[in-house]
């Protein structure tokens, strides 16, 4: 692990040369950001192609979902609390955020908790909190749920949209036949453990590195994963031991399992996976937005040409997509993709090779 | 004075008066304003520069400034990027009742201290008191300011060429984020302070020296990022060296835990120049020496080009600096 940055990129360009062409996998977010952001890809062989899974929370919330928030935060006596980026998500409906252009109380959180204080600070509204993201963030959504049971807050209730990555992944590569290896998240992997992923190595034949965020982290975790698909000897390994063990988090997952139990999620662009999301417990329940409010169904319009889908299952680049920079901008977001900076679409925009 | 601001204090009547006198001539005082007459009678230069700007900021107060010190620091930079001697200001106010009359006070004082600061006269002043519309401090300030330009002073073109040095005057992203971490509650030990303040003086040591200064611009709103890429042109590029950037390790951090970028986030107390490459390390030593440019640096170049900011990365490779869209929103995770 002495590696400069140059000598590792020297080391990926040496391990290639004269192999066939392949393509790997990010399925964070963040390491799509952190990849477009330091211009990894053009420092890499032309046989290396780096492609973004489902990663992005914003990107893989399904349409309906979005359009059942709108439905909320349109209700008169409801505050509406979510994360940032989310806010900025188009569907048929239109969007959080020309909600809150419109005055509508659609309030910008950064942890599920300051939805508690809004909720206790304002007695005579209905607050939800958008429970949206993966296992990073599905605990702080439990210890939420936690809290409210506890100190028996009557107005505050989770539209929960979690989705956890295992069964996702397991599904998008037994499907795409076409990718070499796999760039495993670690944030998702310092909750649930670095095990949590070896089914990729074992089931699936794949090698899989769960790396840090910083470009030294990626490009080990790249020489690494070029060493095992050279050597076809797939492996699970765990390169960001300074925040991922084996087990994972336990408190995390403690809290979680206490609150929460798998169940099917509905992901943009992939369907309903089984066992990919996660529902309360009987006892929870009662915080279900669901049990607040009667809910629409809406179904999702797929904009013509839009290759969301295909970009999230990682058989696609942007580049290939006809809407991509042209109708499709981030100031005009065709598809989700393009909607939160760490879509792959938004970065590949923003990041774009000068 | 009353604690708080009442709509009897923008009728024009007794109250007005006390809130004038009390709170904004007591503050204030110059010989141009006293009088109170409708117009202030100034003296001036053959050419004059005029600006004016609107502050809405919230919270009123924030680490290391407040709504009045960037009022007063903004207007002097918008005069001083354009080459010329910030001199008069206005000041109009929109309070909403209800207002402490302490806060009130404060934000006046804040604005005369750096009136003072920047040596800069407050001229003339209106104040209108609306009624309470809930859900904010209620206090809004327009300025308007005079800059005059010496009778030898060259003025900037505000046109970059290829070879110009891009000259960042300090840190960059400490005001945005300064502001952002008091509105959302984040709490970083120490705080992140805002980088608000008046560059007068720090743009003056330059052309005191008589450097050529192609382009210069307070990069606010949009950032470093927006402004290189409205100093491009068709025929020019701009090359940044990412290590170059002067950039806090706090500040920084607190960028990457909210997802943003700090190319993109606001400044109010930096200046970015383009100055042609022979006296580029001149005027880097020049602006090091002042006491608001200690941290200033090299970051780039000019080139000849089609109109592309590039950013070289830590790494060596190259992207794409795009002007920025939208309000920046702090990403999931």
């Amino acid at each position: 692990m002495n590696h400069s940055v140059s000598e590792l990129i020297q080391g990926i360009h040496r391990l290639a040369r004269g192999l066939p062409p392949m393509t790997i996998m990010e399925v964070c977010g963040t390491h799509t950001a952190c990849i477009q952001k330091h211009g990894i890809p053009s420092l890499l062989p032309d046989n290396i192609t780096l492609v973004s899974g489902p990663g992005c929370p914003v990107c893989v919330t399904a349409e309906e979902e979005i359009a059942q928030a709108i439905f909320m935060a349109r209700q008169q006596g409801v505050i509406f609390t979510c994360f940032g980026d989310m806010m900025r998500v188009p569907c048929q409906q239109g969007s959080l955020y020309a909600l809150y252009e419109q005055g509508k109380e659609v309030r910008l959180v950064t942890s599920p908790m300051d939805a508690l204080k809004i909720a206790i600070d304002n007695p005579s509204k209905q607050v939800v909190y958008f429970g949206v993201g993966f296992e990073t963030t599905t605990p702080h959504t439990a210890a939420l749920a936690e809290a409210v049971a506890a100190q028996s807050i009557p107005n505050l209730c989770v539209f929960n949209t979690h989705k956890t990555m295992p069964a996702a992944i397991r599904q998008l590569l037994q499907k795409n036949h076409a990718l070499d290896g796999l760039l495993c998240p670690g944030h998702v992997a310092s909750v649930i453990g670095w095990e949590a992923f070896s089914f990729v190595s074992q089931d699936l034949h794949l090698p899989a590195v769960v790396a840090g965020f910083e470009a030294f982290d990626i490009l080990a975790a790249l020489l690494r994963l070029v060493d095992m698909v050279k050597k076809q000897s797939p492996h699970c390994v765990n390169m960001y031991p300074r925040a991922v063990s084996k087990e994972g988090n336990p408190q995390a997952l403690c809290l979680l399992h206490q609150v929460m139990e798998p169940a099917d999620a509905a992901w943009r662009g992939l369907g309903i996976i089984q066992n990919s999301g996660v529902r309360f417990q009987q006892e929870y329940q009662f915080l279900d937005a669901g049990h607040r409010f009667t809910l629409p169904v809406f179904s999702p319009s797929k904009p013509k040409g839009c290759m969301c889908a295909n970009i999230l299952r990682g058989e696609k680049t942007p580049k290939a997509c006809v809407h991509f920079g042209k109708t499709c901008t981030p100031d005009h977001p065709v598809g989700p993709c393009m909607v939160s900076s760490e879509g792959s679409c938004a970065a590949f925009y923003r990041y774009k090779e000068a | 004075m009353d604690d708080h601001i009442t709509l009897a204090h923008g009728s024009g009547g007794v109250k007005y008066r006390e809130l004038v006198e009390e709170i904004f001539l007591h503050a204030f005082t110059n010989d141009y304003l006293s009088p109170l007459t409708d117009s202030a009678i100034l003296p001036g230069g053959d050419i004059l520069a005029m600006t004016t700007d609107s502050y809405v900021v919230q919270p009123l107060f924030f680490p290391g400034g407040d709504i009045g010190s960037l009022a007063i620091s903004g207007t002097v930079n918008d005069l001083t990027v354009s080459g010329a001697i910030p001199q008069y200001i206005s000041v109009g106010m929109i309070l909403e009742a209800g207002l402490e009359t302490s806060l009130l006070r404060s934000v006046v004082n804040s604005m005369a201290q750096t009136a003072k600061e920047a040596g800069v006269y407050i001229v003339t002043g209106d104040t209108k008191v609306i009624e309470n519309r809930g859900g904010s401090d209620g206090l809004f300030i327009n300025t308007a300011g005079i800059g005059i330009f010496p009778a030898q002073r060259v003025r900037p073109q505000q046109i970059i060429e290829p070879g110009d040095k891009i000259i960042l005057s300090g840190y960059i992203a400490c005001h945005g984020m300064a502001v952002m971490a008091k509105r959302e509650g984040f709490v970083f030990a120490p705080p992140i302070e805002s980088d608000a303040k008046p560059l007068n003086s720090l743009v003056e040591t330059v052309f005191s020296q008589g450097y050529p200064v192609h382009a210069m611009r307070d990069p606010t709103r949009g950032g470093v990022a927006a402004t290189l890429c409205e100093w491009v042109t068709e025929q020019t590029d701009i090359l940044v060296e990412e290590p170059c950037i002067p950039l806090r390790p706090d500040v920084s951090a607190a960028c990457q835990l909210l997802g943003l970028d700090p190319l993109y986030i606001a400044n109010e107390g930096i200046v970015v120049f383009a100055v042609p490459a022979f006296c580029a390390d001149d005027v880097l030593a020049t602006i090091q020496s002042h006491p608001h440019g200690t941290h200033a640096a090299i970051i780039g170049e000019a080139l000849e080009g089609s109109g592309m900011v590039k950013l070289k990365t830590t790494l060596g490779a190259q992207r794409r600096i795009a002007l920025p869209r939208g309000e920046l929103l702090p990403r999931i995770c």
